[in-house]
């Protein structure tokens, strides 16, 4: 009997006009936002996040796909330093899964001055006679020690070149841990790294892995020059031989 | 319950295995000084800890307190939970609380064994939670699914599971069935997968599971008597009310709003942060199957999803320094629903007319009867 029902994931008819600051719609597409400027402005003394959604609005556009204009306020969650933005985004219709395109500009949130942190962090870890490491971050209460701080960060900026990708009116994407990352030789002045990432994608409940290869530099920002998916393991999930 | 027959040097080993990544604290051997300290609080706890500590909360408040084994576990684990109230002769009116459904979102079982610690700390001084206390009964879960919770705590890569601990059926061979779309209420309707690898997977039929069965069970002898359903959830500060289904409104919306809204405010007032107030559809995203639905469905008025922080900074990993502040305003936003439901039922000029029209009857009566 219950074949008769269709069980979709799918939404419901997507809002059009104005939207309500505190419905869904506006968050998701403010993600998205967020994403967007980590992939422009973030380091691993600058990361941003969401605060609030002002007021916004959604149209169909002719054969692109799906408008959106919001205003938002964003915090970088170092400085603490709240910043207003306005921004535009189209997801793209068709049948491809093409990456949302992002326009924002913000007041007031480069206000924080990074470059001095940046700077010796950079000379810190550019030289490669002690390459740097570290796994599950954060750890299962919470819990990293400050040295890795920084790499959080620059894992949640590096993610969010993936969840900006991968976003769309039905997702909404958090980096949910940094599940190792290894420092590689510096190359072309860029700090190289191998990061494991475990994405929370909200709408779906899932987490997804994915292998990233990031650069950075005070100057060139951050890169991400390649990107994995990691397959979902199944035969992890078996029950452990220890129960208490 | 098990664990407490190994006796100290089984806790020791036990706490030894779970040791790693704590800030201060070297061992997870609580003595009773130690409990009643703030410290504790500010700490997550094993499955082995919370049932230690729910026997303890018996121990010192025989009175007040009583535990109940309600139902079992796919793995045959007990499901437990604290009723909390001054006795009484007559039948009471109820609250139910439940944490710990999403075997992640650890904050949640934190949040209850914190809110059991502040009643019991305060019923005796403060005249509202005394009152409280005496008209109702608190009944609180402090870990439904068991299971999945002692799951999470194995090792680092399991910290994320989310579902139940059953197999999966008919040739699907991953486990878990997510509980909060299992129960009986529009099941598979909407936000489910019929995917069993699926961390929405809704089961092979409403209440397959034994842990929804459990709490299905005992809502349906408590019904008539249950003010409030509170499930506690982590992340993403909101608030949900029911119904999950985009095209099902529940018949006292606007009320269900206005105490939410009221209890964010109470929340905002704490620590200044905002949680957004709305049916699950509009807010986050459409799903059936749900305990809160269930809870709605079946006559209870105020039925509430609490969504406790962040708002994805760090997720289900919340820092262990961030429970105190959550759980404080979390109780805040909690107390103003708890108050607003028995100050309905006990106060409300329905509840009094109620007693006027009674008292006036029974004196007809007496009269009517001495003339005869």
């Amino acid at each position: 009997m219950w074949l008769l029902f269709q069980r979709s994931v799918s939404e419901v008819v997507m809002t059009t006009g104005v939207l309500n600051p505190s419905h869904y719609p506006g968050r998701r597409a403010a993600t998205v936002v967020q994403h967007y400027l980590n992939t422009r402005y973030g380091s691993p003394y600058r990361w941003i996040f969401l605060s609030k959604v002002h007021n916004g609005s959604a149209e169909d556009v002719a054969e692109m796909g799906r408008k959106y204009q919001l205003e938002l306020t964003v915090q970088e969650m170092i400085s603490n330093v709240s910043g207003q933005c306005s921004a535009e985004l189209l997801f793209p219709g068709g049948e491809g899964q093409s990456a949302p395109q992002v326009q924002a500009s913000c007041e007031g949130l480069l206000q924080s001055n990074t470059t001095a942190q940046e700077e010796a962090f950079y000379q810190q870890h550019r030289a490669s006679n002690n390459m740097v490491s570290g796994k599950d971050i954060p750890n299962s209460y919470g819990h990293m020690e400050p040295s890795m701080k920084p790499f959080w960060h620059l894992g949640g900026v590096a993610s969010s070149f993936i969840m900006l990708r991968e976003s769309n009116e039905s997702t909404l994407y958090n980096m949910a841990q940094v599940a190792n990352f290894t420092q590689l030789e510096t190359e072309k002045d860029q700090l190289r790294f191998n990061y494991h990432v475990l994405l929370h994608e909200m709408i779906s409940q899932e987490i997804i892995h994915w292998k990233l290869l990031v650069t950075w530099s005070p100057e060139q920002g951050v890169k991400v020059l390649q990107t994995e998916l990691q397959p979902k393991c199944h035969d992890c999930e078996a029950p452990p031989n220890t129960t208490n | 319950m098990m664990m407490l027959g190994l006796g100290s040097v089984g806790l020791v080993l036990l706490s030894l295995a779970v040791q790693s990544g704590h800030g201060a604290q070297d061992s997870d051997v609580w003595s009773t000084e130690e409990t009643t300290e703030r410290n504790y609080y500010t700490r997550y706890h094993n499955m082995s800890d919370i049932t230690a500590w729910m026997e303890q909360m018996k121990r010192e408040n025989p009175d007040v307190v009583s535990s109940m084994v309600y139902g079992q576990t796919y793995e045959r684990r007990d499901i437990t939970l604290l009723k909390i109230g001054l006795s009484s002769t007559g039948r009471k009116k109820a609250i139910w609380m439940d944490c710990g459904i999403h075997a992640r979102e650890w904050i949640a079982p934190a949040f209850c064994q914190y809110f059991v610690r502040e009643i019991l700390r305060t019923y005796k001084t403060d005249t509202k939670v005394n009152e409280m206390m005496k008209n109702l009964d608190f009944y609180i879960t402090p870990v439904l699914n068991v299971d999945g919770y002692i799951y999470s705590w194995h090792n680092a890569s399991t910290r994320l599971w989310r579902k139940s601990r059953s197999p999966g059926t008919g040739g699907c061979t991953c486990y878990g069935t997510d509980l909060n779309r299992n129960f009986y209420a529009n099941w598979g309707m909407v936000g489910v997968s019929t995917d069993c690898c699926s961390q929405t997977y809704c089961g092979t039929k409403a209440i397959s599971e034994s842990e929804a069965r459990a709490v299905t069970d005992m809502l349906g002898k408590m019904r008539e008597d249950i003010l409030a359903f509170l499930t506690i959830h982590s992340y993403g500060q909101l608030l949900l009310v029911p119904y999950g289904h985009p095209n099902i409104s529940a018949p006292n919306y606007d009320e269900l709003m206005e105490v939410g809204l009221g209890a964010a405010k109470a929340i905002k007032a704490v620590h200044g942060m905002d949680y957004t107030v709305g049916t699950s559809p509009d807010v986050l995203y459409a799903n059936s199957g749900s305990s809160r639905d269930f809870a709605r469905l079946i006559g209870i008025p105020l039925s509430f999803t609490f969504e406790l922080r962040d708002k994805g900074e760090h997720g289900f990993e919340l820092p262990e320094d961030q429970i105190q502040p959550t759980c404080e305003e979390a109780y805040a936003g909690a107390h103003h629903i708890i108050t607003y439901a028995h100050d309905k039922a006990f106060y409300s000029s329905a509840a009094t007319i109620t007693a006027t029209l009674w008292t006036t009857l029974l004196a007809a009566w007496v009269s009517s009867a001495t003339l005869l």
